[in-house]
């Protein structure tokens, strides 16, 4: 008797059939995965508009299947909302690095967040400057050791890191804020249910949404695969705790 | 009957630029402009249109740059501090081949200067300002009423080129009331959007993606000859001029905006004491009316280049022109307008009599 054959696991149709240029143990790829699941899952594909960073992940248009455009260095938020004004009713999302969002793009996304519009961010907090070599970001841990701060980050010399889902989560503005980590798969499923209610609030015409996702780095942080994810669980979760930090009514 | 209303150049502009089809503006408050967005903020809802404040001019721009990508007409405007830190924007813009309008009320410079009229932003706006090989289209009106009309223009010119359209003004023409008449009202609901413009693909078979970025050199290098290409079209088919009492001129002053309207009086009293003045204005200073002012190579005994500002417009007269004949040049900086008669003075210094 034939077997009957299910699919359990397929590329989704938002999903470019391309190989990512991302490192190997970088996480950048995981979340550009759950973002094409939920865009297929939401059935979003047709209405999507991603708005990519400057980063690693600049060319993270060329992975997906719906339209895209290329923000200037931090100003990822500014061109997302730009495009939701002029289509409400698109679904409009801005992926950002930490340097991009947190350093040259603060006043962009503060004053997304301010605004309250329903456009989604996914932040990508891999605590340094992948593209450029592994420079110091605004994330970067008190101690570690970049190529800018090469006898390790001191708060004298370079300044405390930013906990910027904890700062956007005082805004009256925003609907859904929360941080997840993209180290192990219990971690990745939690990230997922995080990234669905954000896309949520939009879909929905809650409000702004953030997802900050921490991420590895292997080649700059000069570890293993392995060993960044067990970083991330040791040194980077303690300083930078997951959990949702602003859930308004009617986000789920 | 007429259908002239009073109004005030900066609000003027603003109402010239929807009845073009601006929907989409975005801008921050910075002097002499800001009756502008003032006029817009309340406008553009009664139009269903939307106006945005943003957090600066840099949000300001990508802002636009974000709403030009789904092809709407959207403009920002700005005076000359703010101008400069939109030049970001404007480069990645013009590298996108994504189509706004972006207006300059410029004042005295350079840095935080002052709010007096001026021309100093002629380099950035005609020249560069951004990072790259990219032009933009300037258009430089000389009356609210020039300007309103130019608006139409400016928004055309863009969508046609998909490219950045300065409009440049200065203080005096945002500050100042005249009788203005609007002759074209575009009906944005005839306006397609544009089959590159991102804006969600529902059914389209593949997806849009707009950028600035290539990044192997020979793709990059292609993707700039197509550009200049466009450019020189643009070139060829698009630059514009009043050519003013010039039928029997011996001389030309040689000047754009404010500074050609107050020239023109120049025109008139030099006329009235028996010197043939004459008055070239470039409407467009990029593309500058090159060929315009060449035909008079062997007609003029000189030019003289009249302008806020400290020998810019001059160059572009100078690469016209070269050595054909004399050139002359009278410019004050800082917010300072010459009237009429001073100018015939530097030009009389400089070409004796005129005679």
């Amino acid at each position: 008797m034939a077997e009957q054959m299910k699919v359990i696991y397929e590329r989704p149709k938002s999903w470019a059939n391309k190989v990512t240029h991302y490192c190997p143990g970088c996480t950048h790829g995981v979340a550009h995965r759950l973002i094409a699941e939920l865009v297929d899952e939401m059935g979003l594909m047709d209405k999507t508009i991603g708005v990519w960073p400057v980063g690693c992940s600049v060319l993270g248009y060329d992975y997906f299947n719906f339209d895209s455009v290329e923000a200037a260095h931090g100003r990822a938020p500014a061109m997302a909302t730009g495009i939701k004004v002029t289509n409400p009713d698109n679904f409009v999302f801005a992926y950002q690095g930490d340097g991009d969002l947190a350093s040259i793009g603060m006043a962009e996304i503060v004053h997304a967040a301010a605004r309250g519009w329903p456009i989604t961010v996914i932040f990508i907090n891999n605590g340094n400057y992948g593209m450029t070599g592994g420079q110091m970001a605004p994330t970067t841990l008190l101690g570690q050791k970049t190529t800018t701060s090469p006898l390790g980050r001191t708060p004298q010399t370079n300044g405390f890191p930013i906990r910027v889902a904890e700062m956007l989560a005082q805004l009256d503005g925003p609907a859904y804020i929360a941080r997840v980590s993209l180290d192990s798969p219990v971690n990745i499923r939690k990230a997922k249910s995080a990234m669905r209610k954000a896309f949520n609030a939009q879909v929905r015409g809650i409000g702004f949404s953030l997802v900050e996702c921490l991420s590895t780095c292997p080649t700059n942080w000069r570890l293993t695969p392995v060993e960044s994810m067990e970083r991330v669980r040791k040194e980077v979760m303690p300083y930078f705790p997951l959990g949702e930090f602003k859930v308004v009514e009617g986000v789920l | 009957m007429s259908n002239k209303v009073l109004m005030k150049g900066a609000e003027a502009l603003a109402e010239g630029a929807i009845q073009a089809g601006c929907r989409y503006y975005f801008g921050y408050p910075i002097t002499p402009q800001n009756e502008t967005p003032e006029y817009m903020s309340r406008r553009l809802p009664e139009v269903g249109g939307r106006f945005v404040q943003a957090e600066s001019e840099v949000a300001s721009i990508n802002m636009v740059y974000g709403a030009a990508c789904t092809g709407v007409r959207t403009m920002t405007s700005s005076s000359s501090p703010g101008i400069s830190l939109m030049q970001e924007g404007i480069s990645y813009i013009s590298g996108s081949n994504v189509p706004c309008v972006v207006m300059n009320a410029m004042r005295g410079g350079p840095g935080l200067g002052n709010i007096a009229p001026a021309q100093g932003d002629y380099f950035q706006a005609v020249k560069g300002g951004g990072n790259g090989d990219y032009r933009r289209i300037v258009l430089a009106p000389s009356s609210i009423q020039e300007g309103v009309d130019l608006f139409v223009d400016a928004f055309e010119l863009a969508d046609k080129y998909r490219m950045v359209v300065m409009v440049i003004i200065d203080g005096l023409i945002g500050q100042m009331m005249e009788p203005v008449e609007f002759k074209t009202k575009v009906d944005v609901s005839t306006l397609k959007t544009p089959e590159w413009a991102t804006v969600g693909r529902h059914g389209r078979d593949h997806a849009n993606i707009i950028t600035s970025l290539t990044l192997d050199a020979p793709g990059l290098e292609q993707w700039n000859l197509k550009l200049q290409a466009k450019y020189a079209q643009v070139e060829l088919t698009e630059s514009r001029i009043e050519e003013y009492q010039m039928d029997d001129a011996d001389y030309a002053i040689i000047a754009y905006g404010t500074m050609a309207r107050i020239a023109k009086t120049t025109v008139r009293i030099a006329r009235a004491k028996g010197i043939k003045l004459g008055l070239l204005r470039p409407i467009t200073v990029w593309p500058f009316p090159r060929k315009q002012i060449q035909a008079y190579v062997g007609k003029l005994k000189g030019t003289l280049t009249v302008e806020l500002a400290y020998r810019q417009l001059f160059e572009d007269v100078q690469l016209t022109l070269c050595d054909k004949m004399p050139l002359g040049w009278y410019g004050r900086g800082g917010g300072i307008v010459p009237g009429p008669q001073e100018i015939l003075t530097a030009f009389e210094e400089q070409f004796g009599k005129g005679r």
